[in-house]
């Protein structure tokens, strides 16, 4: 469990990036915290593992207040994934996913044999495993970062945009595996993103940002759809515009799903359609 | 070409005096200058004073220097060190400011995301900054090599004898072929150090070349099955 207990952070610039922010990040579950840019989402997830240390309050993890814990051997032991995979150029792949192994004084072959095992677990073929990251495309390298997050096996995973710079086909594709990743492994993930949607589809519980790291809302996504606390809220999760109010529709011989603007959401499953059928309300 | 061939052993004498006087100031001025170029990049006022400093001494004249030095650390006037201290000083002026801004190139996100798996601050430089400002310490590291080569000739003027000494001997006593194989032999030399350098950085930094395995491999096996 992580929690955040009044925590403020104003850089030495005099910008007061966390005002106030108190939460708890149950174990092994995804919180997502979700915002606009500047929001303050990147340096909270930073004063997790102590890249940013809080100007006030404290952050603690099981109990345990992480000040009075050393930085580098608190970031040896959580896993760290960034936008643009923050790979080091001049190692190969393998080498890249072994670093924090090595740094904690693992054998060299065995950090390698894990390493390999790794690149399986996150679906990249082994024969990648020498290349360089620049010879690697965008989703390469963020499955790289994702492995090289879980070398050390923590418990803790921080994902800070992971997913932000690659194209929405492989983006579906990472969080699919993500999901998949998340269900077999248990770890506490926190993951940043601006986009409502990845927050819905990874979240247990979602964190809504405003400026200043406060919090607008904390819920399930089914909370936060059914009772979005203000306007903000709402048209955040895009329950204002009708995006998500949506109706189905006789298309032809078949039943769509469109949203209130008359856009296409989607098509009904056949097999729930049987369902409908006999309770037509239901759908409305 | 008589001249030359009558007397291959004295170039290669002067070859070897050459390399000896030119090595050390090369390697002696990279070791020199790493951790000043470190300190020049880590603190503003040390910035300052360091790569002032180092532009001042690089202005200086090689060959006032060569007669300064011996009066002010002591060693005799046609002492080698002379030449191997006052070449290195060089490479240092030009190095430190080199190794200040390949620190510099090093792409931000690499350096935090370095930190964040749990590099601490020495082993982050070592393992991580250094070798990634590798390609602009070579560039600097060549430059370094190329005009170290060429300045220990002019040790030749105080007595010190290298490749320059053939110039020297060779205007005294009017042998032309002297002066040109002395300037030849210079000039290979330097090449010599040029490229041994080059291979030594595509040793150290295999991920820079472009020769390395690519990742359109597949789909050129696709297209021609
Ligand atoms: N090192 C720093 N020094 C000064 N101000 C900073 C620093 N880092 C962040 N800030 C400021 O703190 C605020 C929050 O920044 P942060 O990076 O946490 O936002 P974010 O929510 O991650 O934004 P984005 O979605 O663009 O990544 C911003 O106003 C930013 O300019
Ligand atoms: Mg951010």
């Amino acid at each position: 469990m992580i929690e955040f207990r009044s925590v403020s952070k104003r850089f030495p610039d005099g910008t007061l990036a966390v005002e106030d922010f108190s939460l708890v990040l149950p174990s092994h579950q995804t919180t997502v915290l979700v915002g606009s840019s500047g929001s303050g989402k990147t340096t909270l997830l930073r004063m997790i593992n102590r890249m940013v240390d809080p100007s006030s309050g404290s952050v603690e993890i099981d109990g345990e207040d992480i000040a009075t814990l050393p930085p580098v051997k608190l970031r040896r032991g959580i896993g760290y994934v960034m936008q643009n995979s923050g790979l080091l150029p001049h190692r190969t792949v393998v080498d890249n996913v072994a670093t924090v192994p090595l740094l904690r004084g693992t054998p060299k072959s065995q950090a390698r044999q894990d390493a390999l095992t790794l690149l399986d677990t996150v679906g990249l073929d082994r024969s990648l495993a020498d290349r360089y990251p620049s010879q690697l495309s965008g989703g390469q390298q963020q499955r790289v970062g994702v492995a090289r997050g879980l070398a050390v096996n923590p418990n803790i995973l921080l994902m800070d945009e992971p997913f932000g710079a690659v194209d929405p086909i492989v983006r579906a594709e990472l969080q699919q595996e993500l999901v998949r990743l998340q269900k077999e492994l248990d770890k506490t993930v926190v993951f940043v993103t601006h986009d409502i949607e990845e927050a819905f589809l990874l979240g247990d519980q979602i964190v809504i940002l405003r400026e200043g790291g406060r919090i607008a809302q904390v819920g399930s996504p089914a909370d936060l759809l059914a009772h979005p606390a203000d306007d903000f809220v709402a048209s955040f999760v895009g329950a204002d515009r009708g995006r998500r109010a949506l109706h189905v529709e006789r298309h032809g011989d078949e039943d769509v799903v469109v949203d209130s603007d008359g856009r296409l959401a989607g098509v009904l499953d056949s097999a729930r359609r049987a369902g409908m059928a006999a309770d037509p309300e239901a759908a409305r | 070409m008589t001249w030359v061939l009558a007397n291959l052993g004295l170039i290669w004498a002067r070859t070897l005096d050459h390399v000896v006087l030119s090595l050390p100031p090369i390697v002696l001025c990279f070791v020199i200058a790493v951790p000043l170029g470190w300190l020049a990049r880590r603190y503003a006022v040390s910035r300052g004073i360091i790569l002032t400093g180092a532009g001042l001494l690089y202005a200086i004249p090689s060959l006032p220097l060569f007669f300064v030095l011996p009066a002010v650390i002591g060693t005799g006037l046609r002492s080698p060190l002379n030449v191997i201290i006052a070449l290195t000083l060089y490479g240092v002026a030009l190095m430190v400011r080199v190794v200040s801004d390949g620190l510099e190139s090093v792409d931000g996100d690499v350096r935090q995301s370095a930190t964040a798996v749990g590099y601490s601050g020495w082993s982050r430089f070592w393992q991580v900054e250094l070798p990634l400002s590798g390609p602009v310490l070579l560039a600097g590291m060549r430059v370094v090599a190329v005009s170290t080569v060429s300045l220990v000739t002019v040790g030749a003027v105080i007595g010190v004898q290298s490749l320059g000494s053939l110039f020297t001997d060779g205007f005294q006593r009017g042998i032309q072929a002297e002066i040109l194989a002395g300037l030849v032999a210079t000039v290979v030399l330097a090449l010599a150090f040029d490229g041994a350098l080059v291979l030594l950085g595509r040793l150290l930094m295999p991920w820079t070349r472009r020769d390395a395995p690519t990742r359109v491999a597949a789909p050129i096996e696709v297209s021609a099955a």
